[in-house]
């Protein structure tokens, strides 16, 4: 049998594809983190917690109202993302004239009191939530078993990837917010709702990370804590990519998933700080990250 | 006149007083709950073992008997410095006079060194490690519910015993993981079977997928888990997710508990073996104590660690009480001079290397038609009597029995 760094290709394979699909959670939640930073400046601390809100408004559906996966993943980023612009309009928008480190205290702050109302609820353990029936069972390709979900996870979120970086950097509508972020006061004179706009990109920003909390409920148990120390891991993330860089945290959220899979093997021991040594070594070499330009 | 009278009275009554409890340091027993609050290993024990705790001293009866006794509790992160700077505040400063429970492994060996030096008293649920009654044994600590070498033992040989011999393990990377896995890897070459390969994962790890992978390509019968909690909540989510338990692999939770099960579901829990010291529904007295329990943390049923910490600490009253001193050292010796008996784990006794033993039970995860509803998950397969159960006291290297 053919090996690759003294284990056999097919394992190897097996684990390039697993650190993708953990790539793919760290991909989504760092896209909406990178979007509120790029265009509100608001370091996002809150968005694992929105992450945990959204497996917990699935789970809910699924208990209380009978409403399945797939409903769920339309209706817990809308129902989180309200809850999100509540947050916006009512605490976040007196920051924007002040120092970042005021919303980082602030979103950090309201992330501690979510997870610890729902903690003191539904304990740590979690809750079941079970893989949607369409896509259970899976296939076997050789080089590993791979489950349908963990397949559909992969191509769901690049379409979501993708997508939101076209809308942000190629259409109008893009156009218009990045405008907004640069020069507010002369979009405003075009006639465009400024604080509007701004509101629903964090909706949208928070929906993203509920969205991400919806398809992770069948893989982790939905927990109150399954956002707290994926923060971290998708900050620093977002830190390798450039803060604020779509393509950036695109591109980083996959690449880090590979190589915190390869860790797994070669090294599991470090699994959980391999990205903090990749951010380390990054900071050093490219302070604005790997996609970032100078401000 | 009167008012002298009354005087010399007061004084005598106070004297009298201070007589009979003259060895209770500051006249209260100072009992603190140190274990995770807040992570994932709070549904374990947690704020549930704090519930436990008050219900042990109220069924006793302290405040009839005219003793003082006081319960603090605190969150120890599953961090040692944490665990053993606490633990230093309150023998120190707040005159705590017994640590009760300490699950993580690691953080409970801080605390036993700590409590040894202080000359308190140490009694350990949550915590697994066998070295707590081995190399590291005290003579300020009891280990009261379970051990690795218990768990691995009652569930390693059933096991084995049904001709599976090639393992792999999954196992948390600390103090308890590299316990359970050590003693376990015993059992299993000791009764002819090896062991294919092992791989360490960091403490509250959320993604097992490579990990079972790995487990998989090794092509072993069996893949244990010596991890505990949330931990293993998701390892065996995902392994099912994986299709381990379909492809022929069988998985073996070396430690379990009841909340594990309640969180994942009958589901993908069915026809897991795993060994306990307690299930609520084992008979009147255990109903009885479960049906109390219940309202006070969430409508859960004891796990066997609040069990544990509600056992422990009526024993450890009843001690003070009848040694009629709070001093570390002392109780724990009177602990280990009286047999013990309450409700819930029945008459037992405590070894000189500071072993509590009672009997064990190796249960099976019912199927989802089988249960009556949340919480009927078990049923009892064999009951591992408390001789057979524990490691035989001279096999653990404690100093303590080496002496005798």
């Amino acid at each position: 049998m053919t090996e690759i760094f003294g284990i056999p290709t097919q394992a190897f394979m097996g684990q390039l594809l697993i650190g993708l699909i953990n790539g793919s959670f760290y991909a989504l939640l760092s896209l909406g983190l990178a979007v509120i930073f790029g265009l509100l400046n608001i370091i996002n601390f809150t968005h694992g917690a929105q992450y945990m809100m959204g497996a917990f408004v699935a789970w809910f559906l699924l208990n209380k109202t009978g409403m399945g996966y797939w409903w769920a993943l339309l209706v817990a980023p809308i129902a989180v993302g309200i809850v999100g612009v509540i947050i916006e309009r009512t605490m976040l928008k007196q920051l924007y004239k002040l120092d970042h480190l005021y919303g980082l205290l602030l979103t950090f702050g309201l992330a501690l009191i979510i997870q610890g109302l729902f903690r003191n609820e539904y304990g740590s353990s979690g809750l079941p939530y079970s893989i949607p029936s369409q896509l259970a069972g899976g296939q076997n390709l050789g080089f590993m078993f791979l489950p349908n979900y963990r397949a559909w996870v992969i191509v769901f979120s690049l379409v979501v990837c993708f997508s939101t970086w076209f809308v942000i950097e190629k259409t109008k509508l893009g156009s218009y917010l990045r405008a907004a972020t640069e020069n507010p006061e002369l979009v405003r004179a075009f006639g465009i709702n400024v604080p509007r706009m701004i509101t629903l990109t964090y909706g949208f920003g928070v929906g993203l990370a509920a969205l991400a909390g919806v398809m992770a409920a069948p893989i982790y148990s939905v927990n109150p804590l399954m956002g707290e120390n994926l923060i971290i891991v998708v900050f620093a993330v977002v830190v390798i990519g450039g803060m604020g860089s779509i393509m950036g945290s695109i591109v980083t959220g996959f690449g880090l998933g590979v190589i915190e899979g390869l860790t797994k093997v070669f090294y599991p021991e470090a699994s959980n700080t391999v990205i903090f040594i990749v951010m380390a070594i990054v900071l050093a070499i490219r302070p604005a990250g790997l996609f970032g330009t100078q401000k | 006149m009167v008012f002298r009278k009354l005087a010399i009275a007061a004084a005598v009554a106070m004297a009298m007083a201070t007589a009979a409890h003259a060895q209770i340091s500051d006249g209260v027993i100072k009992i603190g709950v140190m274990n995770d609050q807040s992570s994932l290993y709070a549904d374990i024990s947690g704020p549930g073992g704090v519930a436990a705790a008050k219900m042990a001293v109220e069924d006793f009866g302290a405040a009839k008997k005219g003793m003082k006794v006081e319960i603090i509790s605190a969150d120890h992160q599953n961090k040692p410095e944490v665990g053993s700077s606490i633990a230093r505040q309150w023998y120190d400063v707040d005159k705590v006079d017994v640590i009760v429970d300490v699950p993580t492994s690691s953080v409970a060996l801080a605390i036993n060194q700590v409590t040894r030096e202080k000359g308190k008293a140490f009694l350990v649920s949550g915590a697994a490690s066998s070295d707590l009654t081995g190399k590291a044994c005290s003579p300020n600590t009891i280990h009261w519910t379970y051990d690795t070498w218990m768990l691995a033992h009652g569930t390693g040989s059933a096991i084995v015993g049904t001709g599976k011999k090639s393992w792999f393990f999954i196992t948390a990377d600390y103090a308890f993981g590299h316990a359970l896995e050590r003693d376990t890897e015993e059992v299993v070459v000791k009764s002819g079977g090896k062991v294919l390969g092992k791989v360490r994962h960091p403490l509250n790890a959320q993604d097992f997928s490579s990990f079972l992978l790995q487990a998989q390509s090794s092509k072993a019968q069996v893949i244990g888990l010596a991890n505990a909690g949330g931990d293993t909540i998701n390892s065996i989510k995902q392994a099912s997710e994986f299709g381990i338990v379909k492809g022929g692999q069988s998985l073996a939770g070396m430690l379990v508990f009841i909340s594990d099960i309640h969180a994942l579901g009958l589901q993908t829990a069915q026809g897991l073996i795993f060994t306990e010291t307690f299930y609520w529904d084992r008979n009147d007295a255990s109903r009885a104590f479960a049906k109390r329990f219940a309202p006070q943390y969430k409508g859960n049923m004891p796990t066997m660690v609040q069990a544990g910490i509600y056992s422990a600490v009526l024993h450890y009253l009843k001690a003070v009480e009848a040694g009629k001193t709070d001093d570390g050292t002392k109780v724990i010796a009177k602990m280990k001079e009286m047999p013990t008996d309450d409700p819930l784990f029945g008459k037992g006794r405590i070894r000189a290397d500071g072993r509590k033993i009672h009997d064990a039970y190796l249960v099976e995860v019912k199927k989802p038609s089988e249960s009556k509803g949340p919480w009927d998950y078990y049923k009892i397969l064999a009951t591992i009597p408390a001789d057979k159960a524990f490691r035989p006291e001279n096999e653990g290297g404690c100093e303590l029995v080496a002496k005798k």
